[in-house]
């Protein structure tokens, strides 16, 4: 027991989350590992975001327990920006602020430091993101949806947290900018020995850059582990998936 | 886990010997800060540095980037500064590190304050005629947009047209008529107060039913339709033009003026002169009811005194301008709408923007009206 608690960054266990009469998720349970990229796939509507959003605490559940680095996870978490990082996936910069101020929030909000620092420290965060000190002074407004994306996952990772939940990621990036995006979330995982915790339907990132990948049918993970795994799972909504015409026309090709 | 971090200074002839202990986190941001400030004297009077990093237990971006801080001042002038005993799973962060905030783009020089009072007052002079162009070309396209509905009555939206006239006419009644009965009442009772003291007590009833058929009716009326539906109508064009629903509109072929601005400005130049005429009623009977009650004065002698003291002519002087108000109300909310841009901060500038001008606006063409009646004797 003890072993499995140093070893687990999330446990997720008989999750049950609804909203009214329809039930989401039933009697869900999830084992994020330390420092793996975890990617969660599942129909559209079908309770990936509920997920995420539960684990973070902006859904209330009905039941199931939730734990976090070994600690259980009540109604809204005090301290959460040190413990994870989220991006959004519009975003959600706060559109008044410049860059460097949104990057900044979370260190301002939670820390005494000087303000010298502080931009230095922003700076250093913009930059590992692959953005350049001259975009700073912009305003969320002005940025492409690739730079917001970066400047959102640099805010994320303002307060170095162990974990980071990314809400599709590469959504609305054309393939390049989501190459380049993943191969970014796979440094910034290796240097900061992050946690990663993904939404997406990339097919690409889910091969290049996810250690394990869950998927989400009927309120349940059907099935879990390697990319190599899934693809002999048997699970009708999983072969479906992945093998369906799409997901067969970029395997052929990316063989 | 969470150690207090130290920093350990040896100093041996000319090198300087760093080494840091515990967690150099961002939680301990605060002690990182005075510890690298107590070594900055050291740092800079030694000819080299060293920083053995083996005794540290945690490591994040701050921290990391506080100690390449001290390397890099060490370096700064010519000398030498090199990390000794890098863990390995600190050593890609350290890397990183080593690479950011390399180029410090240079601050903006500050603009000297006297050109900026200068552009300042330039651009808003450009403004105020960019303002105008804008409202007479809103004006011009509606006159286009009322002229193809003449040519071809079946292309006007009528639901929509009906739906508004709902929303900020029907809708807008009991508001309206709670605070022009509030305001009439208040009239009334400062004319009894003030006026009794000449004996002239009775002449209240005059002052009430003129000021309110005048102007005071439509003028509040129009000044809260302003706020109250001008605001919506800037909040909602602008949010459907923040999400693109304005060029999806137009790429169908339909025209946005046409669709979304005409019934909505339509319905205000409708509902404006009715609410006027419910509201100058409340505020009618807000006098009475403080004549009986304050002024000791019965129902029917207010309303013998009313038929004396006003005419026709009065309460056309109030109505006719309604229209009008409506559509300068209309005009300035629908183009402050159209000029929302992507962000939600322009979307409330946008809409306080639209409330501020279109009441403005209203008093300004208030006082225009009353110089032309006076000027024809109306």
């Amino acid at each position: 027991m003890e072993q499995s608690q140093e070893e687990f960054a999330i446990r997720v266990r008989d999750l049950v989350v609804g909203f009214g009469r329809q039930t989401v998720l039933d009697q869900l349970s999830l084992n994020v590992r330390k420092g793996e990229i975890l990617g969660l796939v599942g129909a559209s509507g079908g309770g990936k975001s509920v997920l995420m959003r539960t684990i973070i605490g902006l859904i209330p559940r009905r039941s199931g327990t939730i734990e976090v680095m070994g600690h259980e996870i009540g109604g809204r978490t005090q301290g959460a920006a040190t413990t994870w990082g989220i991006l959004f996936q519009q975003g959600a910069l706060f559109s008044s602020l410049t860059v460097r101020q949104n990057v900044q929030f979370p260190l301002r909000e939670n820390l005494v430091l000087s303000q010298e620092l502080m931009d230095e420290i922003a700076i250093a965060k913009l930059e590992m993101v692959g953005l350049r000190a001259q975009d700073a002074d912009k305003y969320p407004a002005e940025l492409s949806g690739g730079m917001t994306k970066r400047v959102a996952l640099a805010r994320a990772l303002a307060l170095d947290p162990p974990i980071l939940f990314l809400d599709e990621p590469t959504s609305g990036l054309d393939p390049i900018a989501a190459g380049d995006f993943d191969a970014l979330i796979g440094t910034l995982q290796k240097t900061l020995g992050l946690t990663v915790f993904m939404v997406t339907h990339d097919l690409a990132s889910l091969t290049t850059v996810c250690d394990r990948v869950a998927a989400l049918a009927d309120g349940k993970i059907v099935a879990i582990g390697p990319m190599r795994e899934l693809l002999q799972s048997e699970h009708p909504w999983v072969r479906a998936y992945f093998h369906g015409k799409r997901s067969q026309m970029l395997q052929h090709e990316m063989r | 886990m969470n150690s207090e971090p130290l920093l350990l200074t040896t100093p041996s002839g000319d090198v300087l010997k760093l080494r840091p202990e515990g967690s150099w986190t961002a939680a301990n941001v605060t002690t990182l800060e005075t510890l690298s400030r107590s070594v900055g004297a050291d740092v800079d009077r030694s000819r080299a540095v060293t920083l053995d990093m083996s005794g540290v237990s945690a490591l994040d971006t701050l921290g990391a980037w506080v100690l390449e801080k001290l390397s890099r001042r060490a370096a700064s002038s010519g000398r030498s500064a090199e990390f000794v005993g890098v863990a390995d799973h600190f050593s890609g962060l350290m890397d990183e590190v080593r690479q950011v905030n390399r180029h410090t783009p240079a601050p903006a020089a500050a603009p000297n304050p006297v050109l900026l009072r200068l552009g300042d007052l330039g651009k808003s002079t450009v403004g105020a005629r960019e303002d105008i162009t804008i409202f007479l070309q809103m004006l011009g396209a509606l006159f286009m947009a009322v002229g193809g509905v003449l040519r071809r009555p079946r292309s006007l939206r009528l639901t929509s047209l009906v739906y508004q006239l709902y929303r900020i006419g029907w809708q807008a009644i009991p508001i309206v008529v709670l605070i022009t009965f509030l305001i009439g009442a208040i009239i009334a009772q400062q004319g009894f107060f003030h006026f009794r003291r000449f004996g002239a007590e009775s002449y209240t009833v005059d002052m009430v039913g003129i000021l309110v058929l005048r102007e005071l009716g439509v003028l509040i009326v129009a000044i809260m339709v302003a706020g109250r539906s001008g605001s919506a109508y800037t909040a909602e064009l602008g949010s459907m033009k923040m999400r693109e629903e304005i060029d999806a509109l137009s790429t169908m072929g339909l025209d946005p003026v046409h669709v979304l601005i005409l019934p909505r400005v339509a319905a205000l130049v409708i509902a404006l002169p009715i609410l006027a005429f419910i509201g100058s009623i409340a505020a009618l009977y807000g006098g009475g009811l403080v004549a009986q009650f304050y002024g000791g004065m019965a129902p029917a002698i207010y309303i013998a005194r009313l038929h004396e003291a006003i005419s026709v002519t009065h309460f056309e002087v109030g109505i006719l301008k309604a229209p009008f108000m409506a559509l300068v109300i209309g005009i300035v909310a629908c183009s402050e709408g159209l000029r929302v841009k992507g962000s939600a901060e322009s979307l409330g500038r946008q809409t306080t923007t639209s409330v501020v001008k279109s009441i403005f606006l209203v008093i300004v063409l208030d006082g225009l009206f009353a110089i032309f009646f006076a000027s024809i004797g109306m």
